[in-house]
């Protein structure tokens, strides 16, 4: 078992990484590479939560990308709602007082009267752990392919409400989100000039998410998750309330990709229905596998690599096939995550033909 | 007027339901055998109706011979994959296989953009034209569903007296419910397993010719429908084929009633809030024994 | 294992930054393609960029743009808007190219309408939606025909046909969006009633209880908006349940492989299209005749596929910028006000008059009414 010294020297690690390969694209002239590597770290940062919940509480999930979606579709709808007109009623009067709501001009030059990101960050949080919260109940009373249905399912629905309804633009999503300033000097938002600091940010919210689940899995609670993993019967006989554990680690994760949302949507300017499809569910849940599940620094890994290289297009129209390649290679030869891959095993193992019949 | 348009969105759900229904019946036979769900499941339907199409337009062979021969090659291309990713893999655990299947079903799907391009194919109607319809109770069905239907009875017809009556049905079963015990009792698992494949990419074939007049074909089209099939495939329970086609048609139904009622743009929505509330009552399907999960 | 982690990364980004340094000639002018070549809208992407490989080749053949060979800087976005925001910032910040051809879809578009507006960077959408242009952004330009006035065509003719009250089916896709939106607002101006309102899945693979539906309310005509497969099982599972009423579809409709799909049910469709599927018929004297036929014979002798409306719309895009080029020369600026300026460019879709309030510049003139007679594009006669 890992002391908690080496979490934080992990951490730090991790922190000396993503400061080197900002100088190293700084210096190398690549400064741009920051947007992309941005945009990862939001798409890794619901790696590690599903990360968790797969390897730690032993729960599939193929409904992720719906908690990313209701995240930033709630963040983008309120920031974007324009209560200019309705500023007679008492209670836009009274939320504008408190600061609640704030006024900006669009981009065409015209004031609109919109939710503070704060609040509507507050909004997207409270909302998504209120959902994961209700539908975790008798989700994970499911298992195995049952549980993977219920979740596709839930999926789906959050899914085609997105696609639905006129209010959040239908197919085209939810643009013109503007920046997030998150206090005076700090801003999330996609400017070429403000790029450094939002790597930064971004970056942070990893490892501080990072440390978070580090301590999580080595407290109390991690050792009662392990148990479950292992058996849960015999977890249940020992007096750990399974069902209350594996219920807050799934709303945990599901907030991990609310914030990761939220984020991203102000970072983009934007949100579209895509973003809570089956397909992008699947992506998250197949990066996990390559990364190797309960590994959470393997899985990091694995969505920092896989995500910066896919948007930054080097795959070209080959995008799907390379990832359903590298899905494929990983699971074939290193089960565990590619951290685990032992070489020289995976190439006996090829070598090795397989025998007529029967198996061990 | 009631009564007819009552039939008719039945014979509408009659219609989704026996493609959701077809689709979902090759998941079983994979999951029979080895106790995974096959996520490639939906490409054995496309590579079934594509194939057919080129065999029909481009070599001008005649239906039945497109039919035939769709089937063969995609037999071909499932055994291939069994030996090539899954054969030689020893215990592997459910969630790995979910990932290597759903990496095939990826590979599948770009390298038919590259054979066929992305057009949108399609094969003559078996019986009439794309504008025929017969008459039941009032309601308007197209032929093709008919077909359709029949092909999902023969075919659950022939898996269950298989897999009940055949020495090699036997085995196949004995492999799901302890691939050890078998392999102990002398029984070849590894090459049930390719059967299993080869089973279920047949089936796969000749759902996705029988289906492509109503549906048309493409190269992604088979997500889609292995959405719909694991949807189904789990409501009636896995591995019972009959079931399937029941939920399949529940669902069909489902569906169709939902668009007469409501608005369309949430239709998956409320069929699936549904079938969750079902799953959540009965977690083992709607037809599994209680506890079977 | 995370010092590990840390020099595999840092590995992998500079093999990567390596590999990806691009060879920078000052004799080149790069124009970016944001398409989706492949994934759920490749059958827009996919002619887009089969056009404009072909155009930029010809244009270099020719001796380049203002004296500088075109280097077309393409990307696929899948159809995926993150990507686009992700390749768009790319192509302007990165590649600091002349101008983007793209995005291929609407919601694509309005993800990068911004970020084209603050790096400056003319956008020369190929995807049809009315909020592209309108609010104008400076820098934002579309070439397709007005959704508006798609609707107005079929309108018109069904004010013709005395229809008053129709069944209005669309997809989930940003073009079903926009139709609908346009057929809403413009139906009462007409005296039309909608009597069925619904808005179907754009993998849909029957869609008879959506067709009950206007069967049931008894209406005169069916109009369909959506650009996908399901546009042809719509008009057959209206035929099937024996609805005998007039069909107008969209000028999604405009790829004769749909007419192939549909078969006998094809036959009468009406639906509002540029004249690129009906050129061998036009008369002598129409002016985008001999553009027309240019066009297609090059991209289906090269291309062996038939040609679509949709690559047209990025033939266009990449002649208003070689044509604003040509008058304004490699300034981007004055390029664009070049193009926010043209007037009588002669395109396939029609004929363009932009101006700084219309940023699309096409007039209902654009459309024809066409119908499908023996399995192939017409002319609806009247």
């Amino acid at each position: 078992m890992k002391s908690g010294s080496a979490r934080y020297l992990q951490v730090s690690v991790f922190a000396a990484a993503t400061v080197a390969v900002q100088l190293t694209a700084q210096v190398s002239g690549k400064a741009y590479f920051l947007t992309q590597l941005t945009m990862t770290a939001y798409a890794t940062l619901v790696v590690v939560g599903l990360s968790l919940l797969m390897g730690y509480a032993g729960q599939i999930s193929l409904g992720h990308a719906g908690f990313f979606a209701l995240g930033g579709y709630t963040a983008a709808a309120l920031t974007t709602w324009d209560l200019g007109p309705r500023r007679g009623q008492a209670i836009v009067a009274a939320l504008a007082r408190l600061h609640v709501l704030v006024l900006r001009p669009d981009p065409y030059g015209a004031d609109v009267l919109t939710v503070h990101p704060w609040a509507a960050f507050a909004c997207a949080v409270a909302l998504t752990a209120a959902v994961a919260f209700v539908i975790g109940i008798p989700v994970l009373k499911l298992t195995g392919h049952y549980l993977a249905m219920a979740t596709l399912g839930i999926g789906t629905i959050l899914y085609s409400v997105a696609l639905g309804t006129p209010s959040l633009g239908a197919a085209d999503g939810i643009s013109g989100v503007p920046p997030f300033q998150l206090v005076p000097g700090l801003q999330i938002g996609g400017s070429p000039s403000i790029r450094v600091q939002n790597y930064y940010l971004a970056w942070a919210l990893v490892a501080l998410s990072m440390l978070l689940l580090l301590n999580l899995i080595h407290s109390r609670v991690g050792r009662a998750l392990r148990a479950i993993h292992a058996a849960e019967d015999a977890a249940s006989a020992m007096g750990i309330d399974t069902a209350r554990f594996k219920l807050r680690t799934f709303v945990l994760s599901a907030v991990l990709a609310a914030v990761a949302g939220v984020f991203s949507t102000h970072f983009n300017g934007g949100i579209g229905p895509s973003e809570a499809s089956i397909m992008k569910s699947v992506k998250y849940l197949a990066i996990v596998a390559v990364g190797g599940m309960g590994s959470l620094w393997g899985s990091l890994t694995a969505s920092a690599v896989l995500n910066f290289l896919s948007l930054r297009g080097y795959f070209g129209s080959f995008d799907d096939a390379v990832f359903g390649g590298i899905l494929i290679l990983v699971m074939l030869f290193s089960p565990d995550g590619i951290l685990e891959l032992d070489l020289r095993a995976a190439l006996r193992s090829l070598l090795r033909k397989p025998r007529p019949t029967g198996e061990s | 007027m009631f009564a007819e348009l009552f039939f008719q969105y039945l014979v509408a759900g009659l219609t989704y339901g026996a493609i959701y229904a077809i689709v979902a019946i090759g998941f079983n036979i994979i999951y029979n055998t080895t106790g995974i769900i096959n996520f490639a499941q939906g490409e054995f339907v496309m590579l079934g109706g594509m194939t057919a199409v080129t065999l029909h337009e481009r070599l001008r062979l005649p239906l039945p011979a497109a039919i035939a021969g769709a089937v063969l090659v995609t037999i071909g291309v499932g055994a291939l994959i069994e030996v090539t990713f899954i054969r030689w893999l020893e215990k592997p655990s459910v969630l790995r296989m979910i990932v290597i299947t759903i990496g095939v079903s990826i590979l599948v799907r770009e390298a038919a953009l590259l054979l066929w391009g992305q057009d949108v194919r399609t094969l003559p109607y078996f019986t009439g034209d794309e504008v025929s319809s017969l008459s039941l109770l009032g309601a308007r069905i197209s032929p093709q569903v008919l077909w359709t239907l029949g092909t999902c009875a023969v075919a659950v017809a022939f898996l269950s007296a298989f897999f009940k009556f055949t020495m090699l049905g036997r085995e196949m079963r004995a492999c799901a419910s302890n691939r050890d015990a078998a392999a102990l009792c002398g029984l070849p698992t590894r090459n049930l397993v390719t059967l299993s494949f080869v089973l279920s990419a047949g089936i796969g074939a000749l759902a996705g010719c029988v289906v492509c007049p109503i549906t048309y074909t493409q190269y992604n089209v088979g997500t889609g429908l292995a959405i719909k099939g694991f949807t189904v495939a789990i409501l009636g329970g896995l591995g019972d084929s009959v079931a399937s086609i029941a939920a399949g048609l529940i669902l069909g139904v489902v569906e169709s009633f939902s668009v007469w009622v409501l608005p369309t743009a949430y239709k998956d929505a409320i069929s699936i809030s549904i079938l969750l509330a079902i799953l959540f009552l009965r977690p083992s399907g709607l037809f599994g024994a209680k506890g079977s999960r | 294992m995370a010092t590990l982690i840390l020099r595999r990364t840092c590995l992998t980004l500079l093999a990567v930054s390596a590999a990806a340094s691009p060879a920078l000639a000052e004799d080149t002018i790069k124009v970016g393609a944001l398409l989706a070549v492949t994934g759920p809208a490749a059958f827009l992407g996919s002619p887009e960029v089969k056009t404009l490989q072909m155009l930029v080749e010809e244009a270099n053949a020719r001796g380049g743009l203002g004296g500088k060979k075109v280097q077309l800087v393409v990307k696929d976005t899948g159809g995926s808007p993150e990507k686009a925001i992700s390749f768009a910032r790319q192509l302007i910040e990165e590649e600091k190219v002349f101008a983007i051809i793209g995005p291929s879809t609407s919601g694509e578009t309005m993800a990068v309408k911004n970020l084209a507006e603050e790096g400056k960077t003319i956008l020369l959408s190929c995807a049809a939606a009315e909020v592209i242009v309108n609010p104008v952004a400076k820098h934002v330009f579309n070439t397709p025909q007005k959704d508006r006035y798609a609707v107005v065509k079929i309108f018109q003719h069904m004010k013709k046909l005395g229809v008053t009250r129709i069944g209005l089916l669309s997809s989930n896709t940003g073009f079903g969006k926009a139709g609908k939106e346009q057929v809403e607002r413009l139906a009462p101006e007409y005296g039309v009633q909608i009597a069925v309102n619904d808005v179907y899945d754009k993998a849909a693979t029957d869609l008879t209880a959506e067709v009950t539906k206007l069967k049931a309310a008894n209406v005169q005509a069916l109009v369909n908006w959506s650009i996908e497969p399901a546009q042809a099982i719509v008009i057959k599972n209206a035929r099937q349940l024996g609805l005998a009423i007039p069909i107008f579809q969209s000028h999604g409709f405009g790829n004769i492989q749909y007419v192939k799909a549909a078969g006998a049910a094809a036959e009468g469709v009406i639906f509002p299209a540029g004249r690129l599927l009906v050129a061998g018929g036009l008369s002598d004297q129409n002016p985008q005749k001999a553009v027309l036929l240019a066009y297609k014979k090059a991209y289906e002798a090269r291309y062996g596929e038939e040609v679509s409306t949709f690559g047209g719309h990025a033939y266009d895009a990449f002649h208003i910028l070689v044509k604003a080029v040509e008058q304004a020369g490699l300034d981007r600026e004055k390029a664009r006000a070049a193009i926010e300026n043209m007037k009588g460019f002669v395109g396939t879709a029609g004929v363009f008059n932009l101006s700084p309030a219309d940023h699309n510049g096409l007039d209902l003139g654009a459309f024809e009414l066409l119908t499908v007679k023996d399995r192939r594009f017409v002319v609806l006669d009247r």
